[in-house]
């Protein structure tokens, strides 16, 4: 009896010990930017494989907008935008690989949203593809719309997204009794709805589109017309390093901006003797934006170079595939969409 | 004394060392976590989780707090291990002890079986199971009826829901039944220790035991009436059942998997503990007159069990572990719920790990220390 009770008891000391180390907090500089030009690559978080988004062809080169945004800042930093080391991330794991130090962006389709933002050591840079929560279902229900929706509905879904908490509020709000089925890859999710498991797929507008394009029959499922959220998604940095954080905001508004102001990949070097001083500004031939964050001035006109503006990484990974070739809110708001960045001056 | 420090030294060593591994750890989170923004603390357990589950034993719905839906994901792991438990003991006695069948047939079939399951991962048997059962299974509208009350469709088994009246006097006449049978026992055992008479014990117990639930039928106004699940139509191409009792895909595949795979480890422990009982246990007993039921009964079942109790609940505990893999296939259990969507939605790793960390180490230990009074029950008292 006494050793079992002298047992115990240590075991609890050390449990003790584990909570009550209250660690001070170190004052300490933004070390991310050091670190990333020590190692010679941006560490970014991407999904598993969404098209148009993140996804990794058969050898394994990345493509999509998500994943231009950090082939951006490795153009802006590195001067290279190839040089970027691609974690494939599922939604359960991303916040905690970028709190952990294990990536550096986290540009995974990923909701803007107050608590992710201000509860757990987040921060959010700004908004690459506004999106919205739709759901598909196959075309032989005859289901046009989310109002034909009945009592018993069975719903396939990601775990760990903002997808579950919206469609209880859908649901709920219209008096629908569900059954969620949740999984934890997007793969399963797709397998389980194609084989008849779910009566409706749900999650964000873009990611439906393109995983209708995985399917067996595409043709067989339609993308019901109405949204049930506001789902801005865009790129995260871990909270505390705000140099780290400004530069992947301007790295992305640096590409939107410059859709605005006609700069294209192409283009780009003979801008430099434009009249108009904002795109002599954007290119690097004018003022010393770069300085701000420690770099040279030619880190805006590397971006528009390597990776192109947001039109052309559109356009190339979403619109041309076939994924979602109206721009629809993700225009520019001279053009009737809601992109609207504040002016790099 | 030196002798005393000799001994003392090394332990109060490691002691020290473990504190400050613990230290470093712990006191390394705290720093990352404060420059990080990060608070600690088990608060959000109270909030409104504001996701909805699957498949619940207990009523809960997105409006309940995330405390509630671990109490979700723990029954829904909890209901898995325990069906996987009995279906695996069930399947591992069989095939253990068809594994020592004189017949060729049975015999090779059970060493198939247990090398092949054994031998593939799990995680793999089970989205075999999963995806496997999805394709083949039936839409709910084609689905045919298992001796006209079941049906078994891509969306989950769907089977009749009793509906007792007076359920209450069911209950006393089996519990008069048990205790019947309890009196008999004894004095069944007295019999034949003071005239060496024996009673058909097992013909009695079980004729008690369908009379008198039979009698609360026939004259106490028990009745029992089932509903029966009914096609609802509520898309052109889309049905469900509504009303009976509806069991998920997921469930059954998960169960499936676990109770095969288990199966094929708990056979061998069956067949290493009747083999491991020397032949002339069974000589001698037969010897002074036994029959052959008396023999497994009284003679190789007690000492066998001995050998196939401890490694039997090492098979328990792997089992409630593998459950886990749940999440790959959408089934809510704790890791599920819990270490999933609420670890997503509220962020709080470190403090949801550690709840799931000691949740399972709570059930291990619970199970173990189960085992173990068992084994000790049944154990050979030596005097």
């Amino acid at each position: 009896m006494y050793t079992y009770i002298k047992r115990i008891t240590s075991f609890l000391a050390m449990f003790a010990v584990l909570f009550v180390f209250a660690g001070e907090a170190m004052a300490k500089k933004s070390k991310t930017l050091k670190n990333t030009q020590k190692k010679g690559f941006v560490r970014c978080g991407v999904s598993q494989g969404l098209p148009g988004f993140s996804n990794a062809d058969a050898s394994g080169n990345w493509t999509g907008v998500d994943v231009d945004v950090c082939r951006a800042v490795a153009a802006a930093v590195l001067g290279d935008a190839g040089k970027v080391k691609f974690t494939p991330l599922s939604a359960k794991e991303r916040f905690t690989a970028l709190t952990s130090g294990e990536i550096d962006i986290l540009s995974r389709n990923t909701t803007w949203t107050l608590s992710r933002d201000a509860d757990i050591g987040l921060t959010f840079v700004g908004v690459n593809f506004y999106d919205g929560q739709g759901f598909m279902v196959r075309k032989d229900s005859g289901i046009t719309s989310t109002s034909q929706f009945k009592s018993g509905i069975s719903a396939c879904t990601n775990i760990g997204t903002t997808t579950e908490l919206n469609m209880r509020d859908f649901f709920t709000s219209k008096g629908i009794s569900y059954e969620p089925v949740a999984f934890e890859k997007a793969d399963e999710v797709v397998a389980a709805y194609d084989a008849g498991r779910c009566d409706t797929y749900t999650t964000d507008k873009s990611g439906l589109a393109a995983q209708r394009t995985k399917m067996k029959d595409p043709d067989a499922h339609i993308v019901l017309p109405e949204t049930i959220s506001k789902e801005p998604l865009g790129p995260v940095v871990r909270q505390g390093d705000s140099v780290w954080e400004d530069i992947v905001r301007w790295s992305l508004n640096v590409m939107i901006e410059a859709e605005e102001y006609g700069i294209t990949s192409s283009n780009a070097d003979s801008m430099k003797t434009s009249e108009n001083p904002a795109i002599k500004r954007l290119v690097g031939a004018e003022g010393e934006l770069g300085a701000a964050f420690g770099l040279d001035n030619e880190w805006s006109l590397r971006i528009i170079k390597q990776v192109g503006n947001y039109g052309e990484s559109y356009k190339r990974n979403i619109a041309d595939p076939g994924i979602l070739p109206d721009r629809g809110p993700n225009q520019l708001w001279t053009k009737g969409g809601i992109l609207y960045v504040p002016p790099a001056r | 004394m030196n002798s005393k420090i000799r001994k003392i030294l090394p332990q109060i060593a490691t002691l020290l060392a473990v504190v400050f591994v613990f230290g470093f750890f712990t006191f390394n989170a705290q720093v990352n976590m404060d420059n990080r923004g990060i608070e600690f603390g088990y608060g959000f357990l109270s909030q409104e989780s504001s996701f909805d589950v699957q498949f619940s034993l207990i009523e809960y719905d997105g409006s309940h707090s995330y405390a509630r839906a671990y109490l979700v994901g723990l029954l829904n792991t909890l209901l898995v291990a325990f069906i996987g438990i009995i279906f695996a003991t069930i399947i591992g006695v069989v095939v253990g002890i068809a594994r020592l069948s004189p017949n060729y047939l049975i015999e090779r079939s059970a060493a198939f079986y247990v090398e092949f399951f054994r031998n593939i991962p799990l995680l793999l048997q089970i989205f075999f199971w999963y995806f496997a059962a999805l394709r083949a299974l039936p839409l709910p509208q084609d689905a045919d009826a298992i001796f006209g009350v079941f049906f078994l469709t891509i969306k989950g088994l769907f089977v009749p829901r009793f509906i007792w009246v007076n359920l209450d006097i069911f209950f006393y006449s089996l519990i008069a039944a048990i205790i019947s049978i309890v009196v008999i026992r004894n004095y069944a055992r007295k019999l034949q220790e003071s005239e060496g008479k024996q009673l058909p014990v097992f013909s009695i117990s079980a004729g008690l035991l369908i009379i008198l639930p039979l009698l609360a039928f026939l004259i106490g106004g028990v009745s029992l009436s089932f509903e029966m699940p009914v096609l609802e139509q509520i898309a052109t191409t889309s049905f469900k059942y509504t009303g009976g009792l509806g069991l998920p895909p997921e469930l059954i595949a998960l169960t499936l998997a676990l109770a095969l795979y288990t199966a094929t480890f708990i056979a061998e422990c069956v067949r290493a503990g009747i083999q491991g009982i020397s032949k002339g246990q069974k000589e001698a007993a037969a010897s002074i007159g036994l029959t052959p039921n008396q023999i497994l009964k009284l003679v190789i079942m007690p000492q066998a069990l001995r050998i196939i109790i401890p490694p039997t609940t090492n098979q328990y505990l792997n089992l409630t572990k593998n459950s886990s893999l749940a999440a790959a296939i959408a089934y809510p259990d704790l890791v599920l719920v819990f270490a999933g969507t609420a670890l997503m939605q509220t962020g709080r790793a470190i403090e949801i790990v550690s709840i799931t960390m000691l949740t399972y180490l709570s059930i291990s230990l619970a199970i173990s220390a189960l085992m173990n009074w068992y084994n000790k029950r049944i154990a050979i008292k030596e005097k």
